[in-house]
């Protein structure tokens, strides 16, 4: 069990403080590009897979990406020296989807967001295989995650944290019960 | 109380202070006018020390043999207190010499020589700097990182700003430092006259790399500025050979032009060091290595293992990719 | 409902013998045995370690200070030593750029706000109460819960280096490499609450200190009889008070920028990295005359002793020390003539930095007049005395080198400045304080240092500081700029270096050298006697170590060397309660007896409060929630700490 460092509680924060603190190992850890694992997960073209739920395994890599707040920051460097926010603006979308909101067209684990920039997506999201390194893509999705908020909250800093609800004139109303994902929508908002 | 001094100044000239990197050998006005401030300091903040240890001795020595007695009152001793009036006294003249002093050469260092100044902006970032020429007519204006070309006798105008945190532009033997701020402009003149190549360091802590954020500043004459500048203003070289040309190749499609930009090629990054010239400059990485191709292929194989926390990241390369980046950078002289 | 209490000269105390003898001597008045047993009763603490967390008694707490801030002071001194290593050669791989740059923020940080200003204090709140003859500070339980929550800030940073998630900005951190652009997660948080925590604490006690200096005198201790070192306590403790806010308000708008999002430093969206620089420099510039003018007080009452004569022009030093107070406000821009701020503007700066130089001259005149018309005994305390003048002048003359705007442009940010700053700090603040160790270690515990020891470890630290230091002027006119972690080899500064690490392991051994003699004399040093320096102040006027009551009776002054000019009798004065414990509060300007005052009794509320404190503080490291939360414990500590004492009932107030 990782330790998640933990969001708000009354009765915690003593104990909160001490296991923050020492959950902070992972928070604050610079990997420099030396020591970093090689490669990304296996990209699954489809879910029609017979008797199998379709879900990702998730990539221990991704883990490691996410909790650490250094990492979450050179992803937001590169948001900003590849121009993602060309598109995305600062999360808001534009030409490109929003990135704060709660609707992932391509998948929100960050494995999915993963293979989007490698690979990048029909509907215009281009490829990024080649010329960002592995370890940058990963820092762009870890990045990316906590923009929607779905990074620990240790990691991202709270202003991310700020952002990650959504702007108000894009709520969508609440899913009734029983219905699967919503449907794709064909333009961005 | 002179000849102290100047055996001072000696004494400190023979620990190896003329260098490339010291306030001490002064190669432009600017340098030269603080360097005469510190000689003066020095020689008013000596006589003063002088004074002070001069007589704490006295006072030292003195009644060292009289027997403990019992503590006695104050007496009042007019003799020690004229004393008292007469150093008060010495302190302000000596404070007001070098305010005034220190008023006027900072008078010198503000003034604007505007006329024919070469106007130069440098823009630090985390740990490099882009130095963009725009002097004259626009097509004139140019681009280079981390290296920085004045011509001797003539001012520069240099304006300071930053791409992230903030730096320090500091180029001892020419001129006092100047800070890049974010969100502010700061201009620096510098006047240099002497023929050479000197060193600047950042000198505000900007991070994990502070330490090699440097670059080598090459004073010349006018004329052998003309050379360079006109030589800077072209595109970069054009690949000779296959390897040269396959080198080019991998720059422009693989992560390369993402960051960096080279005029003639097809990579037009904005976000690191211009290398349209690369092979000419001295050094590499914000002249934290000496230039060679050897360098330059251990830089690009391995930058965070060069200059850990650099933002250049390790980019995966085949041997023969790599050997033809490195074959094709190091003809871009 | 005052009640003036009776002034009277009681019996007579047993002369003090002059200080050649080394035997304890009785110093204090005979009274009656069981009004003394009385009075013991009432002021002590609870035996154990209830006794140890509930204790108001200011020497205790003082003792713990001065235990803790020298702890830390050998954890940062070993951080320099790790930096002076990795220097040593260019190019050098011993430390990551990463731990070097950790290394250097916690030298700074612990050096300035959890050793030198705690350490400054510890003393002064061990004897200000002693030598201006009071049995307690004006607030004890403020002062125990200053030192708990001083603690907490002090584990807070370096629980977080050790874990590795210490602060790496320096100790200045400035945006907006401490923003939340290029900081990443909470080590620039844990250094801006570090802050909060140890202002607490400081303004704490600045409070306590001049609140019983200005009410708690002794009765005819008018401020013109208050000696010098208590004039130093005074004006750091004014000055301590309207600089520390601008740290707290620069290090908690920082903290606001990093975790809720504002702009206050974010020139793209109207704020301004110079606010920054302005406030913490605000606050910077007087911290270090913060923690130098005590270092002053220490001087002043050092040299007085040993020479056997009060300092020379009283009246003098006292205003060097209020201009040095004021001056010290306007001065802060030095820092930052490098920035682009208007060039008039910087003159200005200039010249009051070059102005603070006269009170420091003409102090510096006034203690070697004290020496050279006194009869001086060359004691370690006086030893290090003259090592002050001798090192703090270099300091003090390279201070107004840098003053000069064109000479600062070249040297800011140089090793120069490393020279310069280390020079007055540590001529000018840990010279007096290893003087003032040597001087009152007596007071403090009962025996005497060695003289031997203490004298090698004089010798050994004057030379290896000088080693050390010294060749970091030269360094900077060479050219080498501070905060790196390495340099280029062929810049010639290599030579320079290995000196400046030699010097440093000197210091090491000098350090180690004085911790072996206070050990050794904690043991088996010599029992000292109530005064065994034959002194002029109030404090050598109790025990050694004092009792928890400090006086048995109220001291009434009439001159400012109360125990040279009244030798033979020293007079009292009656009517303080020993059923319960009380304090004389007397007229901050001519001291006279103003009411008996109830002073608090142990109590573990402060601690609890400490508690409650740090669970604040440490939780909005992670979410504002925790203000909210957070205000529960505390308002229950405070609660618990402010309620009324009821008065006892049938106690007797027993005039003596």
């Amino acid at each position: 069990m990782s330790l998640r460092c933990p969001s708000t509680g009354k009765a915690l924060l003593a104990l909160a403080a001490v296991a923050a603190l020492a959950g902070g190992c992972d928070r604050e850890r610079r990997d420099l590009g030396a020591s970093m694992p090689e490669g990304g997960p296996q990209i699954q073209t489809t879910d029609l897979t017979p008797g199998r739920g379709g879900v990702l395994p998730p990539d221990p890599r991704g883990q490691l990406y996410e909790k650490s707040a250094y990492h979450v920051s050179e992803g937001s460097r590169l948001f900003r020296w590849y121009n993602c926010s060309g598109c995305h603006a600062n999360g808001g979308g534009g030409m490109g989807p929003a990135l704060i909101d709660d609707e992932w067209r391509y998948g929100s684990s960050i494995e999915q967001i993963y293979g989007t920039i490698l690979e990048g997506r029909p509907n215009g999201m281009p490829s990024f295989r080649g010329k960002a390194t592995e370890q940058q893509i990963w820092q762009l999705a870890a990045y990316v995650r906590s923009l929607g908020g779905e990074t620990p909250q240790a990691s991202s800093s709270r202003r991310e944290a700020m952002r990650s609800t959504p702007p108000r004139n894009q709520v969508t109303p609440p899913k009734p019960k029983g219905e699967g994902a919503p449907a794709v929508q064909g333009t961005a908002r | 109380m002179k000849q102290a001094a100047s055996g001072l100044i000696a004494l400190l000239l023979l620990c190896g202070c003329s260098g490339v990197q010291t306030p001490l050998d002064p190669a432009g006005d600017q340098a030269a006018s603080i360097h005469t401030m510190w000689n003066v300091m020095l020689v008013v903040c000596s006589f003063f020390y002088a004074l002070v240890i001069g007589g704490l001795l006295w006072a030292v020595v003195r009644r060292r043999r009289e027997p403990v007695p019992e503590p006695q009152a104050s007496a009042h001793d007019p003799g020690i207190e004229r004393t008292l009036a007469v150093w008060t006294g010495l302190i302000l003249a000596g404070l007001t010499l070098l305010i005034s002093w220190s008023f006027f050469v900072d008078r010198s260092l503000a003034q604007t020589h505007d006329d024919q100044a070469l106007h130069i902006t440098v823009t630090g970032y985390q740990w490099w700097w882009r130095v963009e020429y725009q002097d004259g007519p626009v097509n004139q204006w140019f681009e280079t990182a981390n290296e920085i070309h004045l011509p001797a006798g003539r001012t520069a105008r240099i304006k300071l700003e930053s791409g992230d945190v903030i730096h320090s532009f500091w180029a001892p033997n020419l001129a006092g430092k100047m800070d890049l701020i974010p969100g502010r402009h700061n201009v620096l003149d510098i006047t240099p006259r002497r023929i050479g190549v000197y060193r600047s360091q950042c000198a505000e802590f900007c991070g994990m790399q502070h330490a090699h954020m440097a670059l080598p500043i090459t004073v010349e004459s006018p004329e052998a500025f003309k050379v360079w500048r006109a030589h800077q203003l072209q595109a970069a070289k054009a690949p000779t050979s296959q390897q040269e040309a396959f080198g080019k190749a991998v720059f422009e499609t693989k992560a390369c032009a993402f960051c960096h930009k080279i005029d003639g090629a097809d990579a037009g990054g904005r976000t690191a060091p211009n290398l349209t010239h690369l092979a000419s400059r001295p050094s590499l990485a914000a002249d934290a290595i000496p230039y060679s191709r050897g360098a330059l292929a251990g830089w690009i194989s391995d930058p965070q293992g060069m200059k850990p926390g650099t933002k250049m990241p390790n980019v995966p390369l085949t041997s023969a990719e790599s050997s033809a980046v490195v074959a094709y950078l190091d003809s871009l002289k | 409902m005052t009640r003036p209490p009776k002034k009277t000269t009681g019996p007579a105390p047993s002369p003090r013998r002059p200080k050649k003898e080394a035997t304890p001597v009785v110093a204090a008045p005979v009274i009656a045995a069981a009004a003394d047993a009385q009075l013991e009763e009432t002021w002590a603490d609870a035996p154990g370690f209830w006794g140890w967390l509930t204790t108001v008694d200011h020497k205790r707490i003082a003792r713990r200070y001065l235990v803790t801030a020298f702890i830390f002071f050998l954890l940062a001194g070993l951080a320099a030593v790790a930096m002076r290593l990795q220097l040593s050669k260019p190019e050098n791989t011993l430390l990551s750029p990463a731990r070097y740059n950790e290394l250097f923020t916690i030298h700074g940080s612990t050096m300035m706000f959890i050793f030198a200003v705690p350490i400054m204090e510890a003393v002064t709140v061990f004897l200000i109460p002693l030598m201006v003859g009071a049995r307690a500070l004006a607030f004890p339980r403020l002062n125990a819960y200053s030192y708990w929550v001083y603690l907490a800030g002090a584990l807070t940073l370096w629980i977080g280096f050790i874990l590795n998630v210490g602060p790496d900005i320096g100790w200045f951190a400035y945006t907006p490499l401490s923003g939340p652009e290029y900081s990443a997660g909470h080590r620039a948080d844990i250094w801006a609450q570090m802050i909060t925590f140890t202002e607490i604490a400081a303004l704490a006690v600045a409070v306590n200190l001049m609140a019983t200096i200005l009410k708690m005198r002794a009765p005819g201790m008018t401020l013109s009889r208050m000696p010098l070192f208590a004039w130093s306590t005074l004006v750091t403790s004014l000055m301590t008070i309207f600089a520390l806010p601008a740290v707290m308000l620069a290090s908690s708008l920082l903290m606001s920028d990093r975790l809720l999002g504002t702009h206050f430093y974010n020139a793209a969206e109207g704020g301004d990295h110079i606010l920054y620089q302005h406030l913490f420099w605000f606050f910077g510039h007087p911290e270090v005359y913060i923690i130098f003018l005590p270092g002053l007080g220490f001087v002043s009452m050092i040299t007085a002793t040993f020479s056997r004569r009060p300092v020379f022009g009283h009246i003098v030093m006292v205003l060097a020390l209020i201009s040095i107070g004021f001056l010290a406000f306007g001065l802060w821009v030095h820092h930052m003539f490098a920035t682009g701020l208007p060039r008039l503007g910087n003159s200005f700066y200039t010249a009051a930095s070059m102005a603070i130089a006269l009170p420091s001259g003409v102090q510096i005149f006034c203690w070697i007049a004290t020496i050279w018309s006194g009869r001086p005994v060359f004691k370690t305390p006086l030893l290090w005395v003259i090592g002050f003048i001798v090192t703090f002048v270099i300091g003090g003359l390279s201070g107004v080198m840098v003053a000069s705007v064109p000479l600062d442009l070249q040297l800011h940010d140089t090793y120069f400045v490393v020279a310069h700053f280390h020079y007055v700090l540590i001529g000018g603040a840990v010279f007096p304080l290893f003087g003032a160790f040597q001087y009152w270690f007596p007071k403090f515990t009962g025996r005497m240092l060695s003289e031997t020891l203490g004298k090698w470890h004089f010798w050994l630290f004057f030379i290896g500081f000088n080693v050390a230091f010294f060749p970091m002027h030269i360094l900077g006119l060479m050219g080498m700029p501070r905060r790196v972690y390495t340099y280029p080899s062929g810049m010639g500064w290599e030579r320079y270096n290995q000196i400046a690490t030699l010097g440093g392991v000197i210091v090491v051994v000098s350090v180690l050298s004085f911790i072996v003699n206070v050990l050794t004399s904690l043991r088996r040093g010599v029992p000292a006697g109530d005064n065994p320096w034959d002194a002029p102040s109030l404090e050598w006027a109790a025990t050694s170590p004092p009792a928890p009551y400090n006086f048995a009776h109220t001291p009434v002054i009439s001159s400012r060397e109360p125990l040279w000019e009244q030798r033979e009798v020293l007079p009292i004065m009656t009517g303080l309660s020993t059923a319960e414990r009380e304090v004389l509060v007397t007229t901050p300007v001519d001291a006279e007896p103003d009411n008996r005052q109830s002073s608090p009794d142990p109590s573990i509320w402060p601690f609890v409060a400490a508690i409650a404190t740090t669970m604040v503080l440490i939780g909005t490291i992670f979410s504002e929630w925790a203000l909210v939360w957070g205000a529960v414990p505390l308002t229950i500590a405070f609660s618990g700490w402010f309620w009324p004492k009821r008065p006892r009932r049938g106690a007797k107030q027993e005039p003596q």
